[in-house]
This record gives C-alpha cells, structure tokens and sequence, in this order.
C-alpha cells in the first residue's frame, strides 16, 4: 500500500535537528517505508542526515511517501507531527 | 593591584560567558585527535573482522552515549535531545552502513572507511546554505570521534569519575561531554574556542557556574592540577596565581557575594548625584531574552538595542515579520521606556546571506553599517519598515550607526522618509514622531556634530568605535591594544565636542560603549555633561551605586583639571585618586578591569 500527503513546514526553525529527529524516531516506529520529498529531491525517512541536508525552512512544502502496509497510520501521525510543528512553541 | 610585569603571572583574558569567581585546579580534558592511517584488507577473511570491528565499536559509542543520557543531570535534561541525535546519526545508514560497504568494497580499514563517509556527509553539509543545519556537521564529527577512539581502544574520558571538585579546561567541550559531566564535581569550564552562544556558555549559564571561553591558548598553559583562578565576569584567567592573587580573589569573591546582595535591592532606584542630578542608566542588548534580565538590572530603557544576530543567524536574510516581532517584543516590554534599535552595523562580508561582496582588506575602512544600507537599499528599508511597524508599539527610538558626515545621514533620513510614506500609503501604523538620531563613533562625525546636530534628535557616542578610529588602534592586535585608552586627552576632548554640539542644538546625548560602564570613568563622564549611559546590564547596578555618590558640580571641576592633563596614565592617575575612598569601600573586583596595563 501506498499513500503520499503534501506537508508544509510551520514551525519558526524549520526542519533543523531536533525536528528531523522527531520525524525519524517516528518513521522507526512502523513497518512502513516513509521518504521526503522536496523539490527533486527524495530521502529517506529513517536518515536524519538527508532530512538535514533538505535545508528546509519554515513555509517549505515537502511530500511524505510512505509504502507498506501501516503506511496509512504513518502519515496520518506524520502530519499531526508537522501540524504540531514538531512540539515546537512557535 | 597586580603587576603584569611578573614573568611567572599568566594572566589569559576571554569572553567572560557565565559570572563568578572560582579558585581551584584545573582537570584537562583531552580532546585531540586520533591519528588515521589507511591499511588495505588483503583476504575476505580480514575484511569480515574488519567490519566486526567496525560494528563493535559503533555499538560501543552507542551504548557509552546511551549511558551519558541516563545519567544526565537534571538542570541539562532540556539539552538531552542532542545526545538523542547523536544516536540517530549512528544510525543512519549515510553514517553506518556507508562506511561497512566502504569496508567490504574497498577492502579499507575501518577508521579509513569511516573517514571517507565523514567526508561524504560534509561535502552534501557545505552545500547546505542554512548556517544553523550546516552547523549539525559538528555532531557527525563527535560521534566519529568517539568511534575512532572506540577502535583505537583509547579510553573514552568520563567526566562521572572525577572525584574532586576541579576546573574543566579543554579546546572546546562537545554535548555529550558536557552533558556527562558530574556537576557536584565541576567548579566551572574554560576553553580555547568559543563564543557567547557555544554550547559551553550555555550549558555553564544552565548550571549558574562561571565559564570564560575563547581562551585561545589556554590547553597549551595548563596541565592537570594547576592551579587556576577564573573570573566569570571580566573573563580573566589567572594561571598559577601566587598567595597574593589567590587571597585578593577569595576576598573579591566574598566582597562580590555581599555587594551583589547588597546593590540588586538598589538597582531599581533612579541614579541621582548627591547634589540631585538625575542620570539615566540603560542597557546594551543584542537579543530579545536579555530584555528581562536588563530591567531586573534596573535598567531605565534600552540604550542600544543590536540588530545584527537576525543577519548572521541564517544564510536567508531576515523577512520583515521576523524582526518586526522582536522589535515589538522588546519595545513592549521595556515600555514606557524608550528603545534605541540601531540599525544594521556589519560589513558585507559579513552577512551570509549571499550578497556576494568581495573580501575587503581592511573591513574596520570599509563598506559597513551605514554605508553597507546605503548601498543594499532593499536590506535597509526592509529593516526601517519593521523599526517603524515597531514604533507604534512602545517607545521607539532609531538610530544610524557609523555616519561619517552630513551627506550619509541626509541620504539614509532620504530613505527613511519614502519608507513612512510606504507605510501611510498602505495604511499600516507606527509613531510618526519616531526620533531619529546618530551614533556618533567616527572621529569625522565628531569634527561636524554641530551640523549633524541640527538633523537629528540625539546622539550616542559609541566610544569602543571611536577610541579605536580616533587613536588607530586595533584593539584586538595584542602588538598595540595596550595603546586602546579611554583616557587618552584626545577622547576625552572628542567627547566634550559631542557633548557641546548636543547643547547648542538642544538635542540628547547618551553614551554607550565600555566606558559608560566603567566606574572610573563615571565621574568624567558626568563632569564632561552626560546624563545618559548605556551599558551591558550586569554594569548597571554597580553604575548606579557609583553615581549615587558623585557630586556633578565636583565632577565638574574636576574634569576641568582632567582636560589640562597631558597623557592618558595622568588621568587614571588623577580620577583613581580621586575615587580611591569608594574603590575601597566598592567591590574591587568590579573594578577589575580598570587595570591600568588592560583597557
């Protein structure tokens, strides 16, 4: 199974590292494989290293892949990540 | 006082990045590199061990970091997640599995392997233009460090085992060295690199113990056990200090405690002469959160409010939004009290925002502050819009840093007009009777203030800038800093020139820079006619106290005398006579740096 969303950053900071580690604890949590997506460029999820190297600030889109079987429950708790801006007061 | 002529006395000065004075012996934390030699695999055989090897060290470094976090004190517990990172990027397959396959398909070993995907990762890091992500290249290097040192079988340093209370010292200190730390144990931290925001500085705020960063040589000086004083307040660190030194500290550290104690109950008193002059003392400050620990100073405004960290911060240059929140923020807390924000003082060279100006030889000469606005017009009315936005949210004063002459100053008010009539146009609201003034900090600017006088609502001298400009004097070049004198007859004319040109024009003048927070140079500053001074806020309750006993009409006279006074050393002689019954009866160690042989 496969899903895809388009996200938008929000929080102040961007995806720096204490956002992109969030998002890879979360992608190790299930089966699923989840990438990113910005612009041309596709990473993995679970490599905090490539999530950095997107360099994307506050107001970036990017678009979450996810392909197994919880894919469904991956994105849909990614996104409340990113509409949480990553626990993030502002 | 002591004597820096002593050849055994190393005295080191740095940034002073957390207050207080300790006295104890310093424990040097070795953080030089392991040496990488390259060896090829010949057989399979080698190969598999090879990555083994590779793999056992790499679960070590986890589980010692793993180990550090459990034990992490709890004042660093907000700080944890770095660790946390740091075992992400253990796991990353960019870092890990990268370096396994390099093993298995280069038949390297694995220090060599591992150097390679090191540099893999900073060469996708340097293209990155976000300076704050680009910084995160930092950690991939501590975490390979402690693997290599994992596979050399070099003993990880742990900062749990030490059993006495001890001065850290070390070329610089990583997350999980100072999150490993035993705080019982650790007096307070001094490194080599650093600035006020590096990781040490914050973490030494965090525990409320005293750090000096940016030492330079420090680890050179300093073995295990020597005896070391630091002053977390003028950044001195005195290196095998004799009975003399350590006594005259341990009385400074006693007399501060009881001084401290005694002024911060006063500081929110106004600063009046005996005989009733009312001086206002405000506050220097760089960023929104210092705004808080200004007024519990008892600052009466803020005489200087920095702007440059928002353009240093990031590769993209701030958005309109961005810094009007801050001004905002900071005019509505320090309100009723006014602001002074000045606008942007860098070089082109500076900003990382890729303007793409060439390096210049002599930066301190050339296309800065002013000059650099003047000339990037979109920077600069983006900047005035969020000032002026800001304005109609407290007391807000604007001010132009490094104008030279009349033409500049008529040039930038040029673009600040079109940028109030951008606003009125779009209905947007600020202060229309916002007060526009002038730093003055360039010796010209002091030749013509009596023309500038008449286009402007104040002055601020900025001494720091015009001492070095006025005397040639680089103060950071260790050849001629000691020649970077505030007493210098010439500055002390060039001030009194600013102070008459105010008057006629009946504008203000303020004063900020080092010398508005020196209490030798108070009492000159009040004779020459300032009644306002702008200082870092620590400065302030101490300014106060010293204000609160000077006579103006002495201090008058007495710099009368002063401007007959031909050198420099005769005017420090003159006015530390002179305030030598309330040096005493002060807390010498504040006034510590006003050592004659340092600026």
């Amino acid at each position: 199974m496969e899903m895809t969303k388009k996200l938008l950053i929000r929080n102040e900071l961007g995806l720096h590292a204490r956002a992109a580690a969030k998002i890879v604890a979360l992608a190790s949590r299930y089966s699923s494989l989840l990438s990113i997506k910005k612009d041309d460029h596709e990473v993995e999820g679970t490599s905090i290293l490539s999530i950095l190297s997107l360099a994307c600030p506050k107001g970036t889109e990017v678009l979450a892949k996810a392909v197994g079987e919880d894919s469904e429950a991956l994105i849909e708790a990614l996104s409340q990540l990113f509409e949480q801006k990553f626990g993030e007061a502002r | 006082m002591r004597s820096s002529q002593n050849d055994k006395v190393k005295t080191l000065r740095g940034i002073a990045v957390s207050p207080g004075i300790i006295i104890g012996k310093a424990r040097l934390v070795d953080r030089s590199r392991v040496k990488i030699l390259y060896q090829y695999l010949v057989n399979e055989q080698q190969v598999s061990r090879e990555v083994d090897r590779f793999k056992e060290a790499l679960q070590g470094a986890k589980e010692q970091i793993a180990a550090i976090k459990n034990k992490i004190p709890e004042p660093l517990r907000k700080h944890a997640f770095i660790l946390e990172t740091h075992l992400l990027i253990m796991d990353d397959s960019m870092f890990s599995n990268a370096t396994i396959q390099t093993i298995q398909s280069e038949k390297i070993n694995a220090e060599w392997a591992l150097k390679k995907s090191v540099q893999n990762i900073e060469k996708l890091f340097t293209q990155i233009e976000d300076r704050y992500i680009k910084e995160r290249i930092v950690d991939v290097q501590y975490v390979a460090e402690r693997i290599l040192r994992n596979l050399a079988g070099r003993e990880q340093e742990d900062l749990f085992e030490i059993k006495e209370r001890v001065i850290i010292v070390a070329h610089e200190l990583s997350p999980a060295d100072t999150s490993s730390i035993n705080i019982s144990k650790v007096m307070g931290f001094i490194t080599d690199v650093g600035g006020r925001t590096s990781h040490a500085a914050i973490m030494a705020q965090s525990l409320k113990i005293p750090a000096v960063v940016g030492l330079e040589i420090v680890t050179h000086h300093v073995h295990d056990g020597t005896l070391l004083i630091v002053d977390g307040q003028t950044g001195d660190v005195i290196i095998d200090p004799d009975d003399e030194e350590i006594i005259l500290y341990q009385e400074k550290q006693i007399q501060r405690d009881k001084f401290e104690s005694g002024i911060i109950r006063l500081s929110h008193l106004p600063a009046e002469t005996v005989d009733s002059l009312r001086v206002t003392v405000e506050a220097n400050i760089e960023l929104v959160e210092e705004v808080v620990s200004a007024k519990d100073n008892g600052a009466e405004g803020i005489g200087l409010y920095r702007t440059e960290y928002h353009y240093l911060r990031s590769s993209n240059l701030p958005k309109e939004d961005e810094l009007f929140e801050d001004y905002k923020e900071v005019a509505e807390i320090i309100a009723p009290d006014p602001v002074t924000i000045r606008t942007l003082d860098l070089g082109g060279d500076r900003i990382s925002a890729g303007i793409g100006l060439s390096k210049e030889t002599n930066p301190a000469l050339g296309l800065r502050a002013i000059r650099f606005s003047l000339r990037e017009t979109d920077v600069f009315k983006n900047q005035l819009r969020a000032i002026l936005r800001a304005s109609a949210f407290g007391n807000v004063q604007l001010m132009f840093p490094m104008i030279s002459g009349l033409q500049e100053l008529l040039d930038a008010r040029a673009i600040l007009e079109k940028v109030m009539s951008d606003l009125e146009k779009e209905g947007i609201d600020y202060d229309r009777r916002v007060r526009v003034g002038v730093m003055v900090e360039v010796p010209s600017a002091v030749t013509v203030a009596d023309i500038l006088a008449g286009h402007v609502d104040f002055f601020s001298i900025g001494t720091n800038d015009l001492i070095q400009y006025a005397l040639a004097i680089d103060r950071v070049n260790e050849h001629v800093a000691y020649m970077y004198q505030p007493f210098h007859p010439a500055i002390l004319r060039l001030i009194r020139q600013v102070v008459e040109a105010a008057g006629k024009a009946e504008i203000k003048v303020a004063l900020c820079g080092e010398m508005a927070g020196d209490p030798l140079c108070a009492p000159i500053l009040l004779g020459l006619g300032i009644k306002e001074l702008s200082m870092n806020p620590a400065r302030i309750p101490i300014i106060k106290k010293v204000i609160r006993t000077l006579s103006v009409q002495e201090c008058g006279s007495d710099v009368e005398k002063i401007l007959q006074l031909e050198t420099a050393s005769r005017v420090r002689e003159f006015i530390s006579a002179k305030m030598q019954p309330l040096l005493n009866e002060l807390d010498q160690a504040d006034l510590i740096h006003s050592n004659p042989d340092r600026p």
